[in-house]
């Protein structure tokens, strides 16, 4: 029986009322057994672009969760997005393997200083990062900021500070990033795009 | 990609050569087995493995790493000697014709000007010769000595098919072949296309690689062309969109030339960096660079920016020298850096030289690292043993480690190898206490900005006046940033030819950066995008899967820099009366009285063909150039040299010149010529590379991709393997001048010793991806092998040619 994606989903969504089996056509009888349902029909579907290489491939990642204030969706799959035209739903290991990569047990999840000389991580508070760093680049940038060259000329440029930019965020932030850096006036900066 | 990835099945001929698309970029070679499958186009790889790539192709030559310039110089004398060219096309889109200084010339490894103590050329005889009419002089025939054609014809020569094998290891008769199927797209009806990625990009000599086989591309008129192009195949999600972002030093977003300590004024900026058009009627599109500037500024500077104080010009800081990755870790190196952000990057692991990179962390008083996931250089100061030998306690670094969104959590676009920009939305939140790389980037401005306002300090205009509109500051919308740098009127805009005619109302989304202004009504972050969001809305997020054409344009979905274009340079795909060179793949072409077809014309709209505009509007010739002027470090046409750490120890193009045996302009930072490995001591050739599973050291840290690639190994060919005892899976050690590694030998028939002008040069291949932090097995970092140099134009680090030594453990 032809049928697309979505008529598929929908059939299996339809669980209990008349049986999925049913629906398709097969098996007049009535139908006792409770068809599974396909846990993708309940998911939110989202479109994405795989942060790995440049080929971009589309992604859907489904999720699960009622959005509920106290019901934190998360991902339980992700698939290539057949109707991208570059990669037409497929993935490769990499891609494939998204999941874990969003998953993994080496997810950064709290703010965390080292400090001088210690040998281990200590969790702080966002406040805390945020007012010590802020603290660290003014005081960086007071003494070391070199707003006329030896000729006299107006240089502005503070650069005993760098920074390196990440490749795989997205133009909204990249473009943020250089209006920081570039207004903070740092010329040490840098990404990937280098090497 | 001059073209994009669905393109690719457009062509008849593929070369894919100092890149392994199958391995490296899987979903996108699709495309060349779709032109193998259905247009019966053939596939040549070039590598000095026998990668995936080759194992589908229908012809594999191996190379010596670091000798393309030599193997693509020789393709052209091939071309050159035996008339494999589109000669009209060259006649018409090139600088073929054009006259150059009678001065410049090339002698035994060096061309005129070369300053030995400075390791540069002076480059004021790579000039074209100008006529009193202020234009660049043609010699229509192309038989002028002088003319770039000839001066062509005669460095080339050079190269004969008994050269390239010497210095490319590669069999003549392999060369030869691969020569006459290239030479075959050369007519109007057939095309090639070139996919390449870092294997021709990490060397000293980079940039040249590149430029070799775009000049074969012109000879051979695929430029413009669906099927044709020169196709970088880019790395990361949105490196390209970082990159025309311009997050490094050398310029502003939309390749904006930063200012330097030799721009005073804003006048001389501007003056520098907006050329005159060399030919008569040329577009010479970077005319428009004050408008592009202006309406930089505007966004950056709000209403702060204006006519009385240069639009802020001096407000951004002036760069006083090179701030390169290479540069700014060897400033960190000797001291000169305290502190460090370090979002989303993980250079101990990817920069070359791991050794210096762990000594010059251990300098900073602090580094802030924000990222999504554990990386070694988060944790550079921890001891690892072998892996990272180091005492915590002597390193009193101050390291803040912030926990980024990855992809996933994250509202935005990215820009993919194509130029095509596409939206992506944020389906969960990051885990923990994770916040957008956005809102950590803005809520730190936003802290530093306070401190300005609350307590001064040194020259806080610059800051204070920094235009910050968002409705939530400390976390601007997406949505507001992209409109920021797609661009808006701030005044109406009128019709230039009509002033009662108002083609951009004040407030509205710029159409496109053919109305940007130069005195500051408009506002736009970086031209390139602009009309990405226009007032019909998020052309990013457009999913429109209509194809009209069959030729994969996919007009309608997301959008392309530039103006949406999706081949570049598409007016040389039709001959100069304006009828497509093919008219199966057509893209634009003259109707009678416009450009039009499916792409976006590149194109004044209304340039008739007998006004003989030329095709390539960023140049102010108006051609393409085969001669390159002064615009390349090392020289205007290609030339071989070695990789600094060579296995032959000598240039067999210039064996009596010691000074160029590598790249004479390369900078060499003071105390490393020294310190590059000799041959004597590392006799094999070593390249790193990347598996399909793996990407860089990202996802070693996901599950599924350390099982199925969970240890670090190193491939040798059985030939190597044979003269040093070496059985499959025993343990080896690794060394370079700069430090050593311990892995698994793989022993492959994938990796062959080359005979290079009698000597045999054995390569041993690196793969990249493993560390101390992560779920695989642990490894060392491949960087601690590699050299500290870079390509002379880029500062791309020569991580692909090196010289190792290797030991049983």
């Amino acid at each position: 029986m032809d049928m697309n994606r979505r008529q598929f989903f929908r059939v299996c969504a339809a669980g209990m009322g008349g049986s999925s089996l049913a629906m398709m056509g097969f098996s007049p009888q009535a139908v006792l057994a409770q068809v599974r349902n396909f846990k993708l029909a309940r998911a939110t579907e989202t479109r994405s672009t795989c942060p790995y290489c440049s080929v971009s491939c589309g992604v859907i990642m489904y999720t699960l969760g009622d959005n509920a204030k106290n019901n934190k969706a998360s991902i339980i799959h992700i698939e290539g997005d057949p109707d991208h035209p570059v990669n037409r739903g497929t993935l490769c290991p990499k891609g494939a393997g998204l999941l874990d990569m969003i998953q993994s047990p080496n997810r950064v999840k709290y703010p965390e200083v080292r400090e001088p000389g210690s040998k281990e991580w200590k969790r702080i508070s966002w406040d805390e990062a945020y007012t010590r760093i802020a603290r660290r680049m003014k005081e960086d940038r007071d003494r070391n900021f070199v707003a006329k060259n030896a000729a006299g000329l107006t240089v502005n440029r503070w650069n005993t500070t760098g920074f390196l930019a990440s490749s795989a965020a997205s133009n909204e932030s990249g473009y943020l990033s250089v209006k920081v850096a570039r207004g903070l006036g740092m010329v040490a900066l840098d990404t990937q795009a280098r090497i | 990609m001059t073209n994009h990835w669905v393109d690719i099945k457009n062509t008849d001929l593929v070369l894919i050569m100092g890149g392994n698309a199958a391995e490296a970029h899987p979903c996108g070679f699709k495309w060349v087995t779709e032109a193998m499958q259905h247009r019966k186009a053939k596939l040549i790889v070039v590598d000095p493995r026998f990668t995936r790539s080759a194992s589908v192709a229908d012809y594999y030559a191996p190379i010596r790493v670091g000798t393309d310039i030599a193997f693509l110089a020789g393709v052209i004398n091939y071309l050159l000697s035996n008339n494999k060219i589109h000669a009209e096309y060259v006649k018409n889109y090139t600088n073929a014709a054009f006259l150059v200084n009678e001065k410049f010339g090339f002698d035994n490894g060096f061309f005129s000007g070369y300053n030995d103590e400075k390791r540069s050329y002076d480059r004021s005889t790579w000039t074209y010769q100008m006529g009193k009419d202020g234009f660049a002089m043609v010699d229509e025939t192309l038989q002028n000595p002088h003319c770039v054609f000839q001066l062509m014809k005669k460095h080339y020569s050079r190269y004969t098919p008994e050269m390239v094998s010497k210095i490319c290891g590669t069999s003549k008769e392999s060369f030869v072949k691969i020569c006459e199927m290239i030479g075959g797209t050369a007519t109007p009806d057939r095309v090639m296309t070139i996919m390449y990625a870092l294997g021709w990009t990490q060397h000293s000599v980079g940039s040249q690689n590149i430029r070799g086989m775009a000049m074969i591309q012109l000879l051979l008129g695929n430029m413009g062309r669906a099927g044709g192009g020169v196709n970088a195949l880019r790395g990361h999600a949105n490196v390209q969109g970082i990159t025309d972002m311009c997050l490094y030093s050398e310029v502003l977003p939309g390749y904006l030339g930063a200012p330097t300590d030799a721009d005073p004024t804003r006048e001389v900026y501007l003056e520098k960096r907006t050329p005159k058009a060399l030919r008569p009627n040329q577009m010479n599109f970077p005319q428009n660079f004050p408008k592009w500037h202006t309406s930089l500024m505007k966004a950056w500077y709000g209403n702060a920016a204006i006519k009385e104080n240069d639009f802020g010009y001096d407000w951004l800081p002036k760069k006083d020298g090179a701030y390169d990755v290479l540069d700014i870790f060897e400033r960190m190196y000797q001291g000169k850096i305290n502190g460090f952000i370090c979002q989303g990057f993980n250079p101990l692991a990817a920069i070359p030289n791991k050794r210096k990179l762990g000594i010059a962390f251990a300098k900073l008083k602090y580094l802030v690292i924000i990222d999504p996931l554990h990386t070694e250089t988060g944790e550079f100061w921890k001891d690892f043993g072998e892996f990272n030998r180091v005492e915590s306690e002597k390193i009193q670094t101050e390291v803040f480690r912030l926990p980024a969104s990855c992809f996933a959590e994250e509202t935005g676009s990215f820009t993919n190898s194509g130029r095509v920009l596409q939206w992506h939305v944020r389906a969960v939140e990051p885990p923990g206490e994770g916040k957008t790389d956005a809102e950590i980037m803005s809520s730190l401005f936003v802290r530093v900005r306070d401190l300005y306002k609350k307590d001064g300090g040194a020259v806080p205009e610059p800051i204070l006046n920094l235009a910050w509109p968002y409705s939530n500051p400390s976390n601007p919308a997406p949505e507001e940033v992209a409109r920021e740098f797609s661009g808006r009127a701030l005044a109406d805009v009128l019709d230039p030819k009509d002033k009662t005619k108002v083609l951009v109302k004040a407030g509205e989304q710029m159409p496109g950066f053919g109305l940007l202004q130069a005195d500051g009504s408009t506002s736009c972050g970086n031209w390139l995008y602009c009309g990405s969001w226009s007032q019909a809305g998020n052309l990013m997020a457009r999913r429109d899967l209509s194809d009209p054409s069959g030729l994969g344009y996919y007009q309608n979905w997301g959008y392309s820099w530039p103006a949406n274009r999706r081949i570049m340079y598409n007016r040389a795909g039709a001959d100069p009366s304006g009828k497509p060179w093919d008219a199966s793949r057509k893209g634009v072409a003259w109707t009678g009285s416009a450009w039009a077809g499916f792409d976006v014309p590149d194109m004044r709209p209304d340039a008739a063909p007998d006004e003989h505009v030329g095709p390539f509007i960023m140049t102010p010739e108006g051609v393409a150039r085969l001669f390159a002027v002064g615009l390349m470090a090392e020289g205007p046409f290609t030339e071989h040299y070695e990789p600094f750490e060579t296995p032959l120890g000598v240039n067999l193009m210039c064996p009596t010149n010691p000074k160029a045996v590598s790249n004479p302009a390369a900078r060499v930072l003071k105390g490393d010529m020294e310190v590059f490995g000799k041959a004597a001591e590392f006799p094999y050739a070593a390249t790193t590379y990347r598996l399909t599973e793996h990407h860089h050291f990202w996802t070693k840290n996901s599950e599924a991709n350390a099982i199925v690639q969970p240890a670090q190994f190193v491939e040798i060919g059985e030939d190597l393997a044979k003269e040093k005892g070496i059985a499959n899976g025993q343990m080896i050690k690794v060394r370079s001048n700069r430090g050593e590694i311990k892995a698994v030998a793989v022993v492959t028939k994938r990796i062959r010793g080359l005979d290079c002008n009698g000597k045999k040069v054995h390569t041993v291949g690196i793969p990249i991806h493993w560390g101390f932090v992560g779920l695989a097995k642990s490894g060392y970092l491949s960087n601690t092998l590699t050299p500290y140099v870079g390509d002379a134009n880029s500062q791309t680090p020569e991580f692909k040619a090196f010289l190792v030594n290797i030991e049983k453990a």
